[in-house]
């Protein structure tokens, strides 16, 4: 109403808001159209040879076949013209045309692959370069259908759900303690995120290197967790605002232990992710007490939700509490399901980073809570807090790297 | 996956679910556990069929369906096997027969796969170069016209002056872009040898493409036979000192698709050169036969009765066989890995050469 009548208060009619902010696009879109169109004048062709660069994102193996998902990783198109698997030619169909910058293709080879043995693919493109594609151990991609997505939701349960609803059972526990050394539990939380935190990186980084990097790269675990992180900060802001509406400002401890299985639960998406992938390509040995040190490893997680709790006799429901437990788990199950059945390492790299963020965001909203009465943060219990929980993961963490 | 981390760990978690019995219900067939395996089998013809959904991989090979553009590459594999260059003879006022040759070194781009082109450097726009042929004894004038971008020579195995070996700083030196030269030398001795460039690198020189068989007969002859040239090379496609193809006479699986048409009980010499780079040695393995091997070709005499031999770089040999029976014998190098990379073929023994030969495998 407002711009109606500043419109007929001016003396000649000025174009509408949304117009203005069309123009320079338009422009841009128009000058580059030229541009494109009169073959960029004044550039001449990138000297040298073509440039190729090719990611391999996903291996599926069934019997008697071997199928490749390659996608273009450079600037220019990529004709696949030959296949070797194990230093022998062989015949393979798809990937008949080029295949353009960013687009993937299939490929798919007939081949009588033996399980556990090593294979690698080789591709050799038309102007001779060749990609290389390592199986270290071949076993047969399982099929996604119903008993597999159950085999893969009783694994995140496993890793997931179970350890995380354990370690809620301190709670009880938590509520007799006094303040100070709530103060210690909640500095060990962060330093059980921090660990967290620095673990998912490294991998997602590694990861990241493995896929395609004209599509970001390390950059995806960067911006997983930028988003994860604002996202995070934007509902915690919304919570926040409607709270101090109707009760009396201060941090939640529901808010915080919501917020605490959130985070976890971001961070247990890309731990199933990663589990359902390396299910899926069977790269691992196993030692039985693998399961004894995931049960202890992640039993941590469940204390760190109920540590915000303990505080100022919260009354916390059942469902309250099972809900706060799936929120952290569950994820585990989804990322199970999606890492074993489209596993990319795009994907991957940008689901880890989306935890770091998630962490940083839940750290970032503990930290007022761990403040004495002199207002200082790192005094001797939170920091002697803080180095256990590093602690406890990293030493924990052991019993599975084995 | 090399490195095992926490997460990736947890992966090991599934086989011990596995074990329980739940898990085998929740995972069905529990296809994942077992072992696939099938058998190639070997009936001859070309490279396998999948008729009922099974790899059946019969030989390994290129994509079906793709085919190499002799055309364009301006030679025919099965054509250069039976092409022996002879040049053209004068008499000398000694006496002596004066044989004359004209090679010119240029780039060619050429498909060394179906799809794959290689920027090749070649004598007379094909690799291997034209086989020479002379006769023990005879005056040899060899024009050398370099024009390509990079200084070039003709380096020959055999006995010849100093002046006159085709390498850097002797005689002619390297012969630059644009200019030419006369190697001129007496052929000797009999045998079979082989010519190459001889310019730094030398491994590059070589391995683009500038080598050659160089056959000096006896002066008495050998037996009237069926005879084939076979240069066993190969081509690092990606410049990473290695092979990503192998074959003779250049085109990988060349004689696969198109066997090599002999006669039953005819006699058979084939003129083996190996010039692979970057590998240390090549061989040659005939099935259901055996052969006369002559080392060098320089004399008359066999030195074995085998069906492989073994050939180093600038090695070479003649091989000289008959096949009793009708039907595809396979030849290939007995490094398997450079087999089943392109190095391999059929001969197709026919009772009448003029007739259609048996369907391939049949007896």
């Amino acid at each position: 109403m407002e711009a109606h009548a500043d419109t007929r208060s001016l003396p000649r009619r000025s174009p509408p808001a949304w117009l203005l902010g069309l123009v320079p696009l338009l422009l841009a879109v128009g000058l580059l159209g030229a541009f494109a169109v009169l073959g960029g004048p004044g550039l001449g062709d990138r000297p040298g040879p073509p440039v190729e660069e090719l990611s391999i994102e996903r291996t599926v193996l069934a019997p008697n076949s071997i199928e490749l998902t390659v996608r273009n990783d450079g600037p220019d198109a990529v004709t696949l013209a030959q296949a070797f698997v194990n230093d022998a030619y062989v015949d393979f169909q798809g990937a008949e045309h080029a295949i353009d910058r960013l687009r993937a293709q299939t490929v798919h080879i007939a081949y009588p692959w033996i399980e556990g043995e090593a294979y690698e693919i080789g591709l050799l493109t038309s102007t001779g370069t060749t990609f290389t594609h390592e199986i270290a151990a071949a076993v047969a991609t399982p099929e996604a259908d119903l008993g597999f997505f159950g085999l893969m939701a009783l694994l995140g349960v496993y890793v997931g759900v179970i350890p995380v609803a354990l370690g809620m059972l301190w709670l009880p526990f938590v509520r007799r303690i006094d303040a100070t050394w709530i103060r210690v539990l909640l500095a060990a939380t962060v330093g059980l995120l921090l660990f967290l935190a620095v673990d998912a990186t490294l991998e997602g980084l590694e990861i990241a290197g493995e896929g395609a990097q004209a599509l970001g790269g390390a950059g995806l675990v960067v911006l997983g967790a930028l988003l994860a992180y604002l996202a995070l900060a934007a509902v915690s802001a919304r919570i926040e605002a409607r709270r101090s509406t109707s009760e009396a400002a201060g941090a939640s401890p529901m808010r915080l232990a919501a917020l605490v299985a959130t985070g976890i639960g971001l961070h247990n998406l890309g731990e199933g992710l990663a589990i359902g992938s390396a299910y899926a390509t069977g790269a691992l040995a196993l030692g039985a007490f693998l399961v004894v040190g995931f049960a202890i490893h992640n039993t941590t997680e469940g204390l760190a939700i109920v540590a915000p709790l303990g505080r100022g006799g919260v009354r916390a429901s059942v469902g309250r509490l099972a809900a706060l437990g799936l929120l952290a788990g569950g994820p585990a199950v989804l990322g199970a399901w999606i890492g074993a059945a489209a596993f990319t390492p795009s994907l991957a790299a940008f689901l880890l980073g989306a935890g770091v963020g998630a962490i940083a965001q839940v750290i970032v909203q503990i930290a007022p809570g761990l403040r004495d009465r002199a207002g200082r943060i790192l005094d001797p219990a939170v920091a002697g807090g803080i180095g256990g929980g590093v602690v406890a993961m990293y030493a924990t963490g052991l019993l599975v790297s084995a | 996956m090399a490195t095992v981390t926490r997460r990736r760990a947890l992966a090991a978690l599934a086989p011990v679910l596995g074990a329980g019995a739940v898990t085998r219900l929740l995972a069905g067939d529990a296809a994942a556990q077992e072992p696939h395996h099938v058998a190639a089998t070997s009936a001859g013809g070309h490279h396998g069929a999948a008729a009922d959904g099974h790899a059946t991989l019969q030989h390994a090979g290129f994509r079906k369906g793709g085919r190499v553009d002799h055309e364009r590459n301006g030679f025919h594999p099965s054509a250069l096997a039976r092409d022996f260059d002879e040049g053209t003879t004068s008499r000398l006022a000694s006496g002596q027969v004066l044989r004359e040759w004209e090679l010119v070194a240029y780039e060619k781009e050429i498909e060394v796969a179906p799809g794959v082109t290689f920027a090749a450097w070649t004598y007379n726009g094909r690799v291997p170069g034209p086989t020479l042929r002379a006769r023990e004894g005879e005056r040899l004038r060899i024009s050398f016209r370099n024009a390509s971008r990079h200084p070039h020579t003709i380096h020959f195995h055999g006995i010849h002056p100093a002046a006159m070996d085709g390498v850097p700083g002797i005689g002619a030196g390297l012969i630059e872009p644009g200019r030419s030269t006369v190697y001129e030398f007496d052929a000797a001795p009999f045998g079979l040898h082989l010519y190459h460039c001889h310019a730094a690198p030398l491994a590059a020189h070589i391995t683009k493409g500038l080598y050659g068989a160089f056959i000096i007969d006896p002066e008495e002859g050998r037996p009237e036979a069926d005879e084939l040239v076979m240069v066993m090379n190969g081509f690092d496609t990606n410049f990473d000192r290695s092979n990503e193809v192998y074959a003779a006479n250049t085109i990988p699986f060349a004689y696969m698709e198109e066997p090599i048409r002999v006669v039953r009980d005819e006699l058979i010499r084939l003129y083996l050169v190996n010039v692979l780079e970057y590998d240390l040695i090549n061989s040659f393995h005939i099935h259901g036969n055996f052969f006369e091997y002559f080392p060098t070709g320089s004399s008359l005499r066999p030195s074995e009765y085998t069906d492989t031999v073994v050939q180093c770089q600038g090695q070479r040999g003649i091989v000289e066989m008959r096949f009793a029976t009708t039907g595809q014998h396979m030849f290939h190098a007995h490094q398997s890995e450079f087999t089943e990379l392109g190095w391999m073929g059929f001969f197709d023994v026919c009772d009448d050469p003029d007739a259609l030969c048996d369907l391939p495998g049949s007896p």
